[in-house]
């Protein structure tokens, strides 16, 4: 008498070898990329993939060899993965990013950006109505690290003279330059990951960084170097407080998606302000890079006031256009 | 769909996260447990730390101490800074969702929801593992760096709150930490498995004839004892192979239970063991399988026979 034939098993044999077709494939795209499969093999991907998804559901609904199960399972499961996880060219990644991703995020969250650039804009007259009516408030502002010797007791050639500092030698910029921008790069991103907290901590950093330099303003203007002062900031500032303040904005959203969530559960709601904000806080990183250069180089050899100047006035006419105009007719198409 | 075996199965081994294709079928995805993915990322940070060492040492000892071009330094720098902040997001942004940590512990960051995994999640919740991991870390070690001036008793809240932060994973029961949570991501159990044989008609005894003969009849009232879930166990046991032989007592033992419960009269030899184990999973297994396709399952020995 013959042993019994199990329908399950009648099944596996005529499907088997396409399963293990599928999973050579997964197997390789999944070690060399996707783009290492022939033509022949990533036409058949899609369809050998829906293979497995079907036997999959009839192994569910008549096998029992929890074997076959599982490999299907988890087979179905690297198939999804590789079918739907394609990623586009790094190159084609980076294309869009910069010509339509970045600047479009940044005017879909316009309203918080206004209110991050306020609020900063409020802390820095704040301090320097306070500072320049009593100069003793300064120290509540600054930190003495952070004054490194300019504070209103400091004769007016040394504050001027820190305006013009010429320490790094021509060989120290370029380290100068990296360390700036790794340090406002980590600012940037921690002032962004604050808005989880309800974004009162970012509220707090934008009021505090704009007392301070309102601070260091009214000191400057005192002895009448207000001008050369903004001359000393802006040109890096420019880039660098926008950056700032679109990462604080890229908080805010979050902030504000956890708080008034509207109509989506909160984590809906918070994942879909998250997206938002990765593609802000990656564009911010770049101006962080940017400003760290002009800061750490530029800064450091120019000294004429009016090239100064020019270079912030180049900026903001290029931020301006570029976060409001970039990329805006093909949003709308 | 509750009693699906495959659902049972990854119950085991953690909380399920089922998700439909686009082709309407359910996947059955596994969260990853807590300490696989802590265990991922003190990998990954030990990989940056040795990355970090061989780099600056190696610096210092090709260009002989600290000095050389303050350019070769800055670039140092820059690549330092790029480690620390873009190791995870370089990784996982390169497909297949996994950073050399993760692989070996064997998980993955998919989209909550199933779709691609965009970079700028990848981005999000990696930016927010400052929040997470580094700031509590100085809030633990160095207070006074967060709030200056702060009295006692606000240390000890704020330092609570950055701790309820950092152990947000163990507070859900998806595993989300707070960069998940914001970038809609997940971590699952990276699939993998092996199609092993089938046991009811693959395997071959060494003594066994060309065309299998069954050398046992089981009725059916001795099948119906056993549901699914004893099936399985069963097939595990046959499918198990320890070098030290010390599955051979433990079949043994089974055998005896089993010849016990559906009453069977004859004594089974010692070396017919697996052979009458095979042939008793393939009764049983057909048996159900039959009945899987009117539609009734018996889940276990315990259930009713619906």
């Amino acid at each position: 008498m013959a042993r019994i034939r199990l329908k399950s098993y009648e099944f596996r044999r005529e499907r088997e070898r396409s399963w293990r077709k599928l999973d050579q494939l997964v197997t390789q795209a999944e070690q060399h990329g996707v783009g290492s499969l022939r033509g022949k093999d990533l036409m058949t991907l899609p369809r050998l993939y829906r293979g497995a998804l079907s036997s999959l559901n009839v192994a569910r609904a008549i096998s029992l060899d929890k074997n076959v199960l599982e490999y299907l399972e988890a087979l179905s499961q690297r198939a999804y993965f590789t079918v739907y996880g394609v990623r586009r060219h790094l190159r084609e990644v980076l294309a869009t990013f910069f010509a339509r991703a970045f600047p479009a995020t940044v005017r879909q969250l316009r309203w918080n950006v206004l209110l991050a650039g306020v609020t900063l804009m409020i802390g820095t007259f704040a301090g320097y109505e306070i500072t320049r009516r009593d100069s003793d408030r300064f120290y509540a502002f600054v930190s003495p690290e952070m004054a490194s010797g300019r504070d209103p007791d400091t004769s007016t050639e040394s504050l001027r003279g820190a305006l013009y500092s010429t320490d790094h030698t021509q060989d120290g910029l370029g380290l100068f330059a990296s360390f700036l921008f790794t340090h406002n790069a980590k600012v940037g991103m921690l002032c962004f990951a604050l808005g989880f907290v309800a974004g009162i901590p970012v509220f707090l950093l934008l009021l505090t960084n704009g007392l301070a330099l309102g601070a260091f303003w009214a000191v400057y203007a005192e002895r009448g170097l207000g001008t050369e002062f903004w001359a000393w900031l802006s040109p890096h500032g420019v880039t660098e407080l926008l950056a700032v303040v679109l990462c604080s904005a890229a908080g805010l959203a979050l902030a504000r998606s956890l708080v008034f969530p509207g109509r989506l559960p909160r984590l809906a709601s918070l994942a879909q302000a998250g997206r938002k904000a990765g593609v802000i806080v990656l564009g911010a990183v770049v101006m962080f890079f940017v400003a760290g250069l002009i800061e750490g180089i530029f800064r450091q050899t120019v000294h004429d006031v009016p090239t100064r100047y020019a270079l912030a006035t180049l900026t903001a006419v290029f931020w301006v256009w570029y976060l409001g105009f970039v990329g805006r007719d093909r949003r709308a198409a | 769909m509750s009693a699906a075996p495959s659902l049972a199965a990854a119950r085991e081994r953690g909380t399920p996260r089922p998700i439909v294709t686009p082709e309407g079928v359910e996947l059955h995805f596994v969260v990853a447990r807590a300490g696989d993915r802590l265990a991922a990322f003190l990998l990954d940070s030990i990989f940056i730390l040795v990355a970090l060492t061989v780099l600056i040492v190696g610096t210092v000892l090709a260009t002989g101490g600290l000095g050389g071009s303050g350019w070769l330094w800055a670039v140092i720098f820059l690549v330092v800074f790029l480690l620390q902040n873009f190791y995870f997001i370089f990784f996982e942004s390169r497909g297949r969702g996994m950073t050399p940590g993760k692989r070996r512990m064997g998980i993955r960051v998919m989209e909550a929801d199933g779709g691609t995994l965009t970079a700028s999640a990848v981005v999000v919740r990696n930016v927010m593992r400052n929040l997470e991991v580094y700031v509590p870390l100085a809030a633990l070690t160095s207070p006074e760096l967060l709030w200056p001036a702060a009295p006692g008793w606000a240390r000890f809240l704020s330092s609570i709150w950055l701790l309820v932060l950092a152990g947000m994973p163990l507070f859900n029961r998806r595993r989300l930490r707070v960069g998940d949570m914001v970038a809609g991501t997940i971590v699952v159990v990276a699939p993998q498995a092996v199609l092993l044989g089938d046991l009811g008609s693959d395997r071959r005894l060494a003594d066994e004839p060309a065309e299998p003969v069954a050398r046992w009849r089981f009725t059916e009232k001795q099948v119906d004892v056993y549901g699914e879930y004893e099936l399985q166990v069963l097939e595990d046991l046959l499918r198990s192979t320890d070098p030290a032989g010390g599955q051979r007592e433990t079949r043994r033992a089974v055998a005896q239970r089993i010849t016990k419960k559906i009453r069977w009269k004859e004594q089974i030899p010692a070396r017919d063991t697996e052979a009458f184990l095979l042939e008793f999973y393939t009764a049983l297994r057909a048996r159900l399988e039959q009945k899987l396709l009117f539609g009734r399952r018996k889940k276990d020995k315990f259930s009713a026979d619906r």
